[in-house]
């Protein structure tokens, strides 16, 4: 028994298997990382999100990195991984390796501990990234310090279908008037999901006069006088819903099937790109068009994080280098793959790269960046978690 | 002798297997629903998060969606099974529904779900067969046909599985009865045929099939991905509601769902107890209703209703298949075309490689457990034969545990309990967890034809020299292949069909077609949906067809095996 331990010791310790990976020094990155299999968790919900990631474990590949992509239903899901296994003392080699993160979600894993870290910055490609004119560096407020690494860029648009709803709708007020006059003609994901939250978030940040509030955390004091606009208009908007809000789709994309079936002519999207994209892929009818609101749209920045516990903390770095590089970026704004936003500078690129973005076609339901006009700021996630406990009371329990 | 296997080992380990996961799962769902978890910094035990549960203005009506769907499924797949057997096998009808019936069972619950939500939602294919000529509509009516508040879309779609199995078990313990000539004193003395067949047949086959049934009220009341796909959503049933709090990032949610796992599990404790109590009273007053002797001559038209009934059930899942075929090579389909607007196969050329890998996983996961099942389970009825004696009434309870606990109750814990015993996620545990669940089912379809091989040739076996090994792997194995292939079949339709124990205790590295195609199901992508539940079928079916078709070879130069 003593003689396998010490073997067991003796095997472990020269390689020093649990030391983790110097971002600063990338060819011992790259080095460690051959072999080395990465399971990226994310978010699975999305055809098109997965056959990008498919290909960018085509990539990945060819640096000697295996990628899984663990299909999510819900991102939460890999944060009550990782924080199981810690509480189980397992901390190295957990069953993560990478996950597709943001907010809320970001803040508690970061708060807890559960993040490596820092190592977004030291990547090769960060050199390409807009640090200036997108919010790379905080996350819903909160401040990064390269505990995860951008990828997207995100804002919010509505989809109509032009064959029912032709006229773009400029404010949440004019959404609420549209579905009084139009009942049954309109949804939006059941909160939790992320982009349910995103519409409570996009109503509230339009129709209250001072956002400033909003960049502070919620506190017990200022919680109820700043959302009662909210539930004023969730009260009056809810009865005029699809299903008069009695059942709600459970995800974004499952808004597309409802507009294909004629169920629903008004969606919300985090992603300018995505109805020319699910419109290629045969999910939308092509008569799908896509506005922003008069005083812009809530926006930020999709990011991938590596827990403590994982261990082939290289090889999801080589992943994340991969997402920022040129190549991966010009295919992920491809609205016919996926339309998702580059977080790079194209001022930092090379000629050639910049000529590739440039070559891509907006799209006939695209908004050009002039047209998505001004991007609104994320409110603190405290607000989020309280208005989704919130809502899940009020209009969760419809019966 | 050391290399004989000592058989009477294998009832102790099996029934280990099957008890010890889920009753420590139990144990470590139990300690944070009263507060203990202190590696995240709470020390019980208190009641704090049951109050906090019970204070929630979403708990009672899930509780009471939970109660009534889940009986209410259990209760009309009882009575439509039982009404299709009092048919009597002479019907043709009866025959017929009895070939389709059995494949259906195999059709994993989740893909039966997509089929039906497919065709009888408000944008369903029955709404476009009469759609605008008939109804008038030009868009989908904005009612919820599927995701009702009051969840019968999801009583049907558990209906459609779970007669089939309520059939196929009272099938067979029909031919343990002695249905022909207890019917035939029946009708001798004036009894109609459904009226004699309810007095003198069904306690016989009731009492044989009451675990199977319990097993089916349990499952209804704790199913998951069922109620995903078709139940309501505000709020969902307490198992849904279970899984999205386990998936809290705050730390209170797992508390809360450890919590309301307990609160499930006290529900199935009630609802099998009530069950029996109805068991009792109503064998009371039904055995004085019988000893009155009131003739029904006619009555006929009730099992015609059953035969009915069955004959829909069966429709609406082949009709749900059918579907998701043409879903799947579905180009862009509007509302309300009948058919797509364009079909290609973009779908399955962009998901093939994906497919194949999984498919290919799925199947090496099933063939695994299935072959540790298979092995454990003739170990356990050899030992039978060398003892003499069957399993009592209180082994085949242990037998039936894992069916009869709620599997959110103890996957749960069971979960962490592996995180903590250095499990890693990996495939190990997810068979062990898959294996919870085959076992009883491979066990309750191979014991009857084991136990009906004629002893006398394992005399002439060991007449000839033979040890009982020899007599079990070359006699008896052999000539029970097609029984033997057919539980197999079953639990390899299990094993693919399990979502929870593959998502919780796979910790999501794991990936089947079961998991693939219900974190599809939020998304809505109906062609997607279609093409990996149509792949999923088709995992559970293989092995069945398998199951005909091998025998008939093998045995193609005998005769009578």
């Amino acid at each position: 028994m003593f003689k396998k331990l010490m073997l067991a010791t003796a095997m472990v310790l020269p390689g020093n298997v649990f030391a983790d990976p110097n971002p600063a020094d990338w060819d011992a990155v790259l080095s460690e990382a051959q072999g080395q299999t990465v399971y990226w968790n994310a978010w699975g919900g999305s055809t098109t999100t997965n056959d990008f990631i498919a290909w960018i474990g085509e990539q990945a590949a060819t640096q000697g990195v295996t990628l899984e992509h663990v299909k999510l239903t819900d991102t939460a899901d890999a944060v009550t991984r990782v924080l199981s296994e810690k509480q189980a003392g397992q901390d190295a080699d957990g069953a993560i390796d990478m996950i597709w993160i943001n907010g809320a979600n970001f803040a508690a894993m970061k708060d807890a501990g559960l993040l490596f870290g820092p190592f977004a910055e030291q990547l090769p490609n960060w050199a390409y990234v807009d640090k200036e004119g997108k919010t790379v560096q905080t996350d819903f407020t909160v401040p990064v310090e390269g505990y995860e690494s951008p990828w997207a860029m995100a804002q919010v648009v509505f989809m109509h279908d032009t064959a029912d709803l032709p006229e773009r709708l400029g404010s949440m007020q004019e959404l609420l008037d549209w579905s009084v006059a139009h009942p049954g003609r309109f949804t939006y994901p059941q909160p939790p999901d992320f982009l349910g939250t995103t519409f409570l978030k996009q109503a509230l940040v339009d129709i209250i006069a001072d956002t400033s509030v909003l960049q502070a955390p919620a506190t017990d004091e200022n919680y109820d006088a700043v959302t009662a606009p909210l539930w004023d208009y969730l009260d009056q908007l809810t009865p005029t819903l699809w299903r008069q809000g009695k059942v709600y789709p459970a995800t974004g994309p499952a808004q597309l099937q409802l507009i294909a079936d004629n169920e629903v002519d008004l969606a919300i999207s985090f992603s300018p790109g995505e109805a020319t994209a699910a419109i290629a892929n045969e999910q939308l009818p092509d008569t799908v068009r896509t506005f922003v609101l008069e005083k812009g749209t809530i926006g930020n920045a999709s990011f991938v994080a590596i827990p403590y516990n994982s261990g082939s903390k290289a090889g999801a770095m080589v992943v994340a280098n991969i997402l920022l590089s040129p190549q991966a970026q010009v295919r992920a704004q491809d609205p016919n793959i996926l339309g998702y936003g580059t977080v790079l500078d194209m001022a930092k690129l090379s000629a050639s790269d910049r000529a590739a973005f440039d070559a891509l076609e907006l799209g006939i339901a695209t908004l050009s960046p002039a047209e998505l006009g001004s991007v609104q700021a994320e409110p603190h996630p405290s607000w989020m978690t309280r208005i989704a406990a919130d809502w899940a009371s009020r209009y969760g329990v419809a019966q | 002798m050391s290399l004989i296997p000592n058989f009477r080992l294998f009832p102790t380990i099996t029934i280990g297997l099957l008890i010890v996961p889920v009753l420590a799962g139990l144990v470590w769902t139990a300690l944070p629903a009263f507060g203990h978890l202190p590696a995240a910094g709470f020390n019980g035990p208190n009641l704090q998060i049951f109050t906090d549960l019970l204070g929630w203005s979403g708990f009672w009506p899930s509780v009471k969606l939970t109660i009534t769907t889940g009986v209410l499924a259990t209760l009309l797949s009882t009575l439509i099974a039982m009404l299709i057997l009092s048919a009597g096998a002479q019907s043709g009808g009866f025959q017929a529904l009895r070939r389709f019936l059995s494949p259906l069972l195999s059709v994993p619950h989740a893909a039966a779900a997509f089929g039906l939500a497919f065709l009888i939602g408000p944008s369903g294919w029955i709404v476009r067969l009469f759609s605008p000529w008939a109804t008038g509509w030009d868009r989908p009516p904005d009612v919820a046909i599927i995701q009702d508040p009051l969840g019968l879309a999801m009583v049907l779609g558990l209906v459609i599985k779970e007669t089939p199995f309520l059939f196929l078990m009272g099938l067979a313990a029909l031919g343990q009865t002695d249905a022909d000539r207890s019917m035939a004193v029946a009708r001798a003395l004036g009894y109609g045929e459904t009226s004699g067949w309810f007095k003198v047949v069904f306690p016989q086959v009731y009492r044989q099939i009451r675990l199977p049934i319990l097993a089916v009220l349990a499952y209804s009341l704790s199913v998951v991905d069922v109620a995903l796909i078709l139940g309501p959503n505000t709020p969902p049933t307490l198992s849904v509601l279970i899984l999205r709090w386990a998936g809290d990032p705050a730390l209170d949610g797992r508390l809360m769902a450890a919590a309301a796992a307990m609160v499930q599990f006290l529900i199935v404790v009630l609802a099998i107890g009530f069950w029996r109590l109805v068991e009792v009273v109503g064998g009371l007053l039904l055995s004085r209703s019988f000893a009155a002797g009131r003739r029904q001559p006619r009555g006929r038209w009730v099992s015609d209703i059953g035969l009915s009934v069955g004959a829909i059930l069966t429709a609406l899942v082949l009709f749900g298949l059918l579907i998701l075929g043409v879903w799947s090579v579905a180009g862009f389909w509007g509302f309300p075309n009948i058919l797509p607007d364009q079909t290609s196969l973009k779908t399955w050329a962009r998901l093939g490689p994906a497919i194949v890998e999984t498919f290919a996983d799925t199947a090496v996961l099933a063939a695994i457990t299935v072959g540790l099942a298979l092995v454990l389970v003739v170990g356990c009825l050899q030992a039978e034969v060398g003892q003499n004696r069957r399993p009592g009434a209180g082994a085949m309870v242990f037998l039936y545990l894992p069916l009869l606990v709620p599997q959110t109750a103890f996957l749960l814990g069971l979960q962490t309990m592996m995180i903590q015993l250095g499990f890693h996620s990996g495939l190990l545990p997810v068979i062990i967890a898959h294996l919870v669940f085959v076992v009883p089912y491979v066990f309750v379809s191979l014991s009857d034809p084991f136990r009906a091989w004629d002893p006398r040739l394992g005399v002439i076996g060991a007449a000839l020299g033979h040890g009982p090994v020899a007599v079990l792997l070359r006699l008896r194995l052999p000539m029970l292949l097609r029984p033997i292939l057919t539980a197999a079949a079953v639990g390899f339709a299990v094993s693919v069909g399990q979502y929870l124990p593959t998502l919780l205790i796979g910790g999501g590295r794991i990936a089947t077609l079961t998991t693939e195609a219900v974190a599809l199901s939020g998304g809505g992508d109906r062609k997607a949906i279609a093409v990996w539940a149509l792949m999923q079928t088709l995992a559970a079916l293989l092995p069945f067809l398998a199951a005909i078709v091998v025998p008939a070879w093998v045995w193609r130069h005998r005769k009578g095996v």
